[in-house]
């Protein structure tokens, strides 16, 4: 409010770093100048305004269709869809994941229908008449509870991401896969949840002073089962009914999902029905047998429940290409299972230089960030974008190098080390695993 | 601890008045603070719906089962997917690979890498066969177990498998876990 609009050749372009970053700050009052565009796929050049005014599109000179009771996405976004990845084909056709298109999203927020998804057994089609919650084992008094009752109960709502160990997988393989951004990193999403609070119904159950763990259960076809530490689920676990304001859709666990902010998503118990307190671990297959880190000595990390800082450049990435010389806008998200976001940098040049990006506010524990910094890209200059997030705890990212060395050969959950895009001299952009 | 020690200083007559007002406060809980609208689950409830496993065989029902009589059922109901002999095929290799976890090429399998036994049962019964999970009997459940560690090697051929013998049963890679000191 009554600073003067400066057009962005009248700011200074403050270099920050190599390969063309430039401070953060030059994009803050720049009112409506021309930034690059990037287009996915890598095909054509960016569409021109088209000349609104001299020939009156038919949308403006008939009335529109009318309310309807669900809306949709525009029908030209139709191509900003999951992923769908099926890994046993017809075999098992449920279990597998589907990954969140990243590339084509701004802002920190998922769209419900566009979540990722890891199913061990499919999407059950739950009533929720004849479903219920049990908490028992080491309580003083083991509990049942309808959907209805848990609806009744006061509720807390948390923004938080949620992210699948297996995240970013694709990056262990020996040559870096040229796939969109959210195919690689996509199984991570970021949701408003709303629902009871963990410890308001684990109060009223009342925890024998020996129960030191819950174990969790889906009412899904693999009765998906996994054990936590009840010190780091109770403090702010929410059983969620709802998500982003509307009922938590089927393939999020409808009716009702466990949502353990920061923790592994594999805890995050989808389609919830039980809940047992016990003096340790059930060592279920998911916790065993899967969700483990290989170490290089042939031992496995076991519970290694809270998620690691990351962060990834989300636009441009590969896939895209940049559309002629000028100035673009480095944007992407970081998170992490140990709080808030307190640094992003960003280097141009491989690392060789890093300017900090700016975070955009509110900058929320645990869950997606969107980070930005203004860039000017030369045709024929050969770039290489990286980002590394820092969070409040002082936790940062590894180089692909570095991260890979802390495991056995082939070991690809909990993947956070820092993801570079090559920008080639004709603008394409590539995954690359060069540092 | 402390609890008890106020408790001595108290006095009967306070606590029997404590115990009066506790139980007149709906369903005897005086700390929570929600609105209480679970009801108590019954004991035959809690059996019904309590499939949880501990290694240490809590939670094991009835039944029993050898790798011969598992063999067929195997074949049956497993080999489509995990191949014949448990060597893979579009679902998880099962059999092979012990010793090979600190080579540069890791095989993790059920012998070479599950810790425990227990998770056999616990988890073929809540989600296999992947078309029919809650299918099998506890019995057949057993027989399976046993087969794939007698693949293994790990049991011998007419080795009864049942709740007191599957958490006895002593896997290679029992000592191959390590809690990740990260988790907190």
């Amino acid at each position: 409010m009554g600073r003067k609009r400066s057009s962005l050749h009248s700011i200074p372009l403050s270099k920050v770093a190599g390969g063309g970053l430039l401070d953060r700050r030059a994009f803050l009052g720049v009112g409506s100048a021309t930034l690059g565009a990037l287009a996915s796929g890598g095909a054509g050049a960016a569409s021109e305004p088209s000349l609104l005014g001299y020939e009156m599109p038919e949308w403006t000179k008939t009335p529109g269709r009318p309310m309807g009771p669900y809306g949709e996405p525009a029908r030209h976004e139709s191509a900003v869809q999951r992923a769908v990845q099926a890994r046993y084909g017809a075999i098992a056709p449920g279990a597998g994941a589907s990954t969140t298109p990243l590339q084509a999203l701004e802002g920190t927020i998922t769209p419900n229908g566009l979540h990722f998804e890891r199913h061990h057994s499919g999407i059950p089609e739950i009533d929720p008449n004849r479903h219920s919650l049990m908490l028992h084992g080491l309580v003083k008094r083991p509990l049942i509870f309808s959907i209805d009752q848990l609806l009744r109960y006061s509720m807390t709502t948390r923004t938080c991401f949620i992210e699948c160990s297996g995240n970013s997988a694709p990056n262990v393989l020996s040559e870096p896969p040229q796939i969109a951004c959210g195919e690689i990193h996509g199984l991570v999403s970021c949701s408003e949840w709303s629902g009871v609070p963990l410890n308001l119904l684990l109060d009223e159950a009342g925890i024998d002073p020996s129960g030191r763990w819950l174990v969790a259960e889906g009412a899904d076809a693999a009765a998906m089962s996994r054990s936590v530490p009840l010190e780091l689920a109770a403090s702010d676990g929410i059983l969620a009914l709802y998500q982003n304001g509307e009922r938590i859709r089927p393939e999020q666990g409808y009716p009702l999902r466990l949502v353990l902010p920061g923790l592994e998503g594999n805890v995050n118990v989808k389609w919830l029905r039980r809940i047992k307190i016990s003096d340790g671990p059930a060592h279920t297959r998911d916790e065993t047998s899967k969700y483990t880190d290989l170490l290089p000595s042939g031992k496995a990390a076991q519970f290694t429940l809270r998620m690691g800082v990351k962060s990834v450049i989300t636009r441009p990435s590969a896939g895209m290409a940049m559309q002629g010389p000028g100035l673009y806008e480095i944007s992407g998200l970081a998170w992490s299972g140990a709080g808030r976001i307190a640094r992003v940098d960003v280097s141009a040049d491989g690392g060789k230089s890093w300017a900090p990006a700016a975070l955009q506010d509110p900058v929320l524990s645990k869950s997606l960030t969107r980070f930005r910094i203004p860039f000017e890209w030369k045709t024929g200059r050969p770039v290489q974008l990286q980002s590394r997030a820092t969070d409040e705890q002082g936790n940062t990212q590894l180089t692909r190098d570095e991260w890979a060395a802390q495991y056995a050969q082939g070991s690809y959950y909990h993947y956070n080390a820092i993801q570079s895009w090559k920008v080639e001299p004709d603008g394409k952009v590539l995954n690359t695993y060069d540092s | 601890m402390n609890r008890r020690v106020e408790t001595t200083r108290l006095g009967w007559q306070t606590i029997a008045l404590a115990a009066l007002f506790l139980s007149a406060l709906p369903n005897g809980n005086a700390l929570a603070e929600g609105p209480e609208l679970g009801r108590t689950a019954t004991p035959e409830e809690i059996d019904r719906a309590d499939i949880t496993i501990s290694p240490d065989g809590r939670g094991l029902p009835p039944g029993r089962g050898t790798a011969a009589e598992g063999k067929h059922i195997y074949l049956a109901n497993c080999a489509r997917c995990h191949g014949v002999g448990g060597k893979g095929g579009p679902a998880d290799r099962l059999v092979g690979g012990i010793g090979s976890l600190a080579s540069p090429r890791p095989i993790k399998t059920v012998g070479s890498y599950w810790p425990y036994a227990t998770p056999l049962f616990d988890y073929i019964r809540r989600a296999m066969p992947y078309d029919r999970p809650t299918s099998l009997s506890s019995d057949e459940i057993y027989a399976v177990s046993a087969y794939l560690l007698h693949l293994n090697g790990i049991v011998s051929e007419n080795f009864e498998i049942n709740r007191i013998t599957l958490p006895r049963v002593e896997m290679p890679n029992r000592d191959g876990f390590v809690t990740n000191p990260g988790w907190r």
